[in-house]
């Protein structure tokens, strides 16, 4: 039996578990449907051309983890931003984890989607928001189908969050490949400010799949951003599905910083429906051996006077695949936009690939929109410089390849963050070097 | 000083719409309509072909039976009934020509309303001319000078009656019959075009030049170009086009292969003036070409065109960089007004080392016209110190139209170096106040601007086309002032 049709069979399994009476579960019903006639996505399609799944669907997934798992702080720590406070909202196998959480209601509401789906008073939230800007493709359906828990985040307008929200999502699949399909919801009010972490990691050498749809809402003047950390087993597949609409004159960025895990997808959409909107996509991947990465990214300009500015960085080591598709549509009415896109790479290896796509659709003319894409190597004589002044070559080429993705590195505003990730890159060129210098 | 004011530009405008729009009167013979194994088989037997050409044709045309028509491009059209259009149509004419005085007069007068004037060109242009009417070579110039240096330039229909070795050689090496589905469709169906060949070490000493017309209603144009440039030889192509204006959508599937093989260098330029459709976006010509270049080493192959005509445009000249150190260029400047739509660009393929490529595209779009660039620079595994460059600019006037930008950039090489980038923009208020305050009106300030703007490419037009399309750019953007 096929991964598709062992989804769909066990759809009605799942209806046993959930409330079927409701217009959330006519959504799912919907979208399930739109999956049993869509299936998972091919090579033939455009928008898969560079990225095939066909190694991970091949894998007998157990799509619902039964048994509650608990597993121990100290083993799972490294994979927090623990030298600060934040709010967490950890998930084990798709369960939520209360023993590692620490959720809020106070104020803000940091809870898990489960209860928001289901209690009374979050039912306005819900039916504003609840799938209202996620697409109806094949994985966004599949997801939504079978949506039922995942992190759920309002903040009220004109508040200023204190601490980072972290979201986190452990898979144990000691015994199987397992497949999670974690649901979130971020709604920020009016000048409200939050900063979110959020991360997919595997603690088993099994297969694992998890495909995510997260979506985000800022209002007017509201400030969001995200960090995803990508830095999983190699034997862990993500697909990230995010959509984010925007109000006017609010600022949402979205870094993305992919170190690990097998094949990661990252679908990553901008909606801008007002004016004088900022959004910010930036990336930095650094992969090797036979690892695929592959970043999807739509800007959808659709107000007057907005602004986007895209900038991914890409390392390519031994076999490993990169993929760029960077799509920027400007409407007819959204004149006096700027979109800025820029992508670039280095291939280390002779049997590394990039296969990048920055694309423009222009429906106006007063706009300013460029694109660069680049694929070189590092300077030699830089390198060369760096040898004859005593620093080994391996240090030299890590060097150079910190200041190759700095310019993704220093607009991350938590300095915890910034520094995780330096240790991580660090790791992943092989050095033991703070860059800090 | 010149007389010519900005009102004769403004009169002159008025009058060019389409200049090319006439339709001659002229006795031709045209198939019935409709395509099948027999009218290949008529095609063939027409042109008293070889039977392996037969064969080749038919071959064809049961990969194209199983073809499906392509929908991936960024237009949107009625698609043509194949079943409807006559897939040959010839000038009646005697049926050897000795001199140009015996060529049906109609048609001489057809020419010097296109500004050929065969007696002319004869006497004064360094241009030998091959001009193509309804699918069909008419009449060659030039062939005995070519000749001397061991040149072949005739219609391709001889060619494969003269040099079936040759022809046989080469003909879909590079746009093989299964390809693509127009391409499969032009192998079945072609019924002439130019071939060229230039002998090792020969610098062909003046441009060689097809003149491509489409005249009856009802047809389609189907026509085949090769050129082959033996080792170290040089040669400077030339194509222009134009149809009569009319209603119907008229369908242009042309397949252009060009051989470039160790030190040849091949520069193939196209002035492309279809006739576009009226302003309501009616009519116009369907113009799906594939055109193809492989390079041996160290050879060069450089692409320029200007697309200014068509109801839609669907073509994509490329370079296979096969051998080491060969080099491809292209350059283009796609102009769509009223209804048009482009949807055109390069492909770059780099397999040899210390391959080179650079790709310069300027899209200017006004109206309601929709102009997309769509290229692919491929370096592969065995490509060492592989080299791009890509620049696409495009320009907007209104916000009726749209620009599109589909580059894909597929490297598996570490050595390589590709550089991409792409802008769009408008034309500044400020240029156009500046050229205002100068007594320079606005129309005539855009024309110099857009010219500005598409200058990169228009230098490395032969001069004769750099008039011819420095003025086609004025005209198509006739009224897009707003």
């Amino acid at each position: 039996m096929d991964l598709k049709e062992k989804i769909v069979s066990s759809y009605v399994a799942f209806e046993d578990g959930v409330d079927v009476n409701t217009d959330i579960h006519e959504i799912r019903t919907e979208a399930f449907q739109n999956f049993e006639k869509l299936g998972f996505p091919t090579k033939k399609l455009e928008a898969w051309k560079y990225t095939s799944l066909n190694s991970i669907l091949k894998e007998d997934y157990s799509i619902f983890p039964d048994k509650e798992k608990t597993i121990n702080l100290a083993d799972v720590k490294k994979y927090f931003i623990h030298d600060i406070d934040t709010y967490k909202v950890v998930f084990i196998d798709g369960k939520y984890s209360s023993f590692l959480s620490e959720t809020t209601h106070d104020a803000i509401d940091v809870c898990l989607m489960s209860s928001a789906l289901n209690k009374a008073k979050y039912k306005p939230v819900i039916e504003n928001y609840f799938n209202k800007v996620a697409k109806q493709d094949n994985l966004t359906s599949l997801n939504t189908a079978f949506a039922k828990e995942g992190a759920y985040i309002n903040i009220p307008k004109n508040t200023e969050v204190e601490k980072p929200i972290q979201i986190i999502n452990f898979t144990t699949g000691s015994v199987e490949a397992t497949m999670t399909q974690p649901r979130n919801l971020i709604v920020v009010g009016q000048n409200a400010h939050v900063q979110i972490i959020e991360r997919h990691q595997s603690l088993t050498s099994n297969a694992v799949l998890t495909n995510v749809v997260t979506e985000v809402f800022a209002d007017r003047d509201a400030t969001v951003d995200i960090y995803k950390i990508q830095n999983d087993h190699i034997a862990a597949s993500l697909v990230d599905n995010t959509y984010i609409e925007q109000q006017s004159k609010s600022v949402v960025s979205v870094h993305t910083f992919s170190f690990g895990g097998n094949i990661t997808r990252n679908n990553l959409n901008f909606y801008q429906k007002g004016e004088y909107i900022d959004s910010i996509l930036k990336g930095i991947t650094i992969i090797e051996g036979k690892q695929h990465v592959d970043h999807h990214t739509l800007v959808h300009h659709i107000e007057p006077n907005c602004e986007s500015h895209q900038d991914y960085k890409g390392i390519f080591d031994e076999r490993s695949t990169g993929v760029f598709n960077g799509k920027v549509i400007v409407e007819k009415e959204a004149q006096k936009t700027n979109a800025y896109q820029q992508n670039n790479n280095v291939l280390v290896s002779d049997r590394s690939t990039i296969n990048a796509k920055p694309q423009l659709e222009i429906f106006a003319d007063d706009v300013k929109c460029s694109h660069g894409c680049t694929i070189g190597q590092l300077d030699e004589q830089a390198l060369f410089y760096m040898q004859q002044r005593g620093i080994p070559q391996k240090e030299a080429r890590a060097l150079l390849m910190y200041a190759f993705a700095n310019t993704v590195l220093e607009s991350v505003k938590i300095p915890e963050v910034k520094e995780r990730i330096t240790k991580l890159i660090a790791t992943k060129l092989n050095v033991n070097i703070g860059f800090n210098l | 000083m010149s007389k010519y004011t900005e009102d004769d530009l403004r009169e002159e405008l008025k009058t060019k719409e389409y200049e090319y729009g006439f339709y001659t009167e002229m006795e031709s013979e045209t198939f019935a309509k409709g395509l099948n194994e027999d009218v290949v088989r008529a095609i063939s037997k027409k042109k008293n072909e070889p039977e392996w050409m037969t064969e080749w044709r038919l071959e064809a045309f049961r990969v194209w039976s199983k073809m499906e028509e392509p929908e991936w491009a960024n237009v949107t059209y009625k698609k043509p009934e194949f079943q409807e259009i006559a897939y040959y149509s010839a000038p009646k004419q005697k049926p050897k020509l000795n001199s140009l005085d015996e060529v049906d007069p109609d048609l001489l007068a057809t020419f010097e309303k296109l500004g050929i004037s065969l007696e002319e060109q004869k006497r004064l242009a360094n241009v030998a001319v091959d001009i193509v009417i309804d699918s069909v070579s008419v009449a060659t110039t030039f062939k005995k000078t070519l000749g001397e240096k061991g040149i072949i330039f005739m219609p391709i229909s001889e060619a494969i009656q003269e040099h079936p070795e040759l022809v046989r050689k080469y003909l879909g090496t590079v746009v093989p019959t299964s390809d693509n589905f127009y391409a499969a469709l032009n192998s079945a169906v072609f019924s002439d075009g130019s071939f060229c060949y230039i002998p090792k070490g020969v610098r062909c000493p003046m441009e060689l030049s097809t003149y491509f017309r489409i005249n009856e209603g009802g047809t389609g144009q189907f026509e085949r170009t090769l050129v082959v440039a033996d080792k170290g030889s040089f040669v400077s192509y030339l194509e222009g086009c134009t149809a009569p204006s009319r209603d119907e959508n008229q369908l242009h599937a042309a397949v252009v292969e060009l051989i470039a093989l160790d030190d040849a260098e091949i520069k193939y330029s196209t002035v492309q003036n279809w006739y576009p459709g009226n302003s309501e976006g009616k009519g116009g010509v369907y113009n799906f070409v594939t055109k193809r270049g492989l390079c041996e080493t160290n050879a060069k192959i450089s692409w320029t065109q200007v697309e200014t005509g068509s109801a839609i445009t669907w073509k994509y000249p490329s370079c296979i960089l096969k051998g080491n150190n060969s080099v491809g260029e292209f350059y283009s400047i796609a102009v769509t007004n009223n209804f048009q739509q482009a949807d055109t660009g390069t492909k770059m393929i780099h397999l040899g080392k210390n391959t080179k490529s650079t790709i310069i595209s300027k899209g200017i779009s006004a109206g309601n016209s929709q102009n997309s660039y769509r290229g692919l620079v491929q370096i592969n595994s065995r490509a060492e110190n592989a080299r791009n460059f890509s620049q696409c600019d495009s320009l907007l006037m209104g916000n009726a139209c749209g620009a599109h930008t589909f580059p894909y950039i597929e490297v598996k090489n570490k050595t390589a170096q590709i550089e991409h980038e792409a802008t769009t923009s408008k034309i500044g208020e400020e240029q156009l106040f500046y050229c205002n305050q100068r007594g320079i009106d606005t129309e005539k300030a855009i024309a110099l601007i857009v010219n500005g703007f598409s200058k990169e490419v228009l230098n490395k037009l032969p001069m004769e086309f750099a008039v011819e399309a420095q003025k086609l750019l004025e005209i198509s953007l006739e009224g897009s002032v707003g």
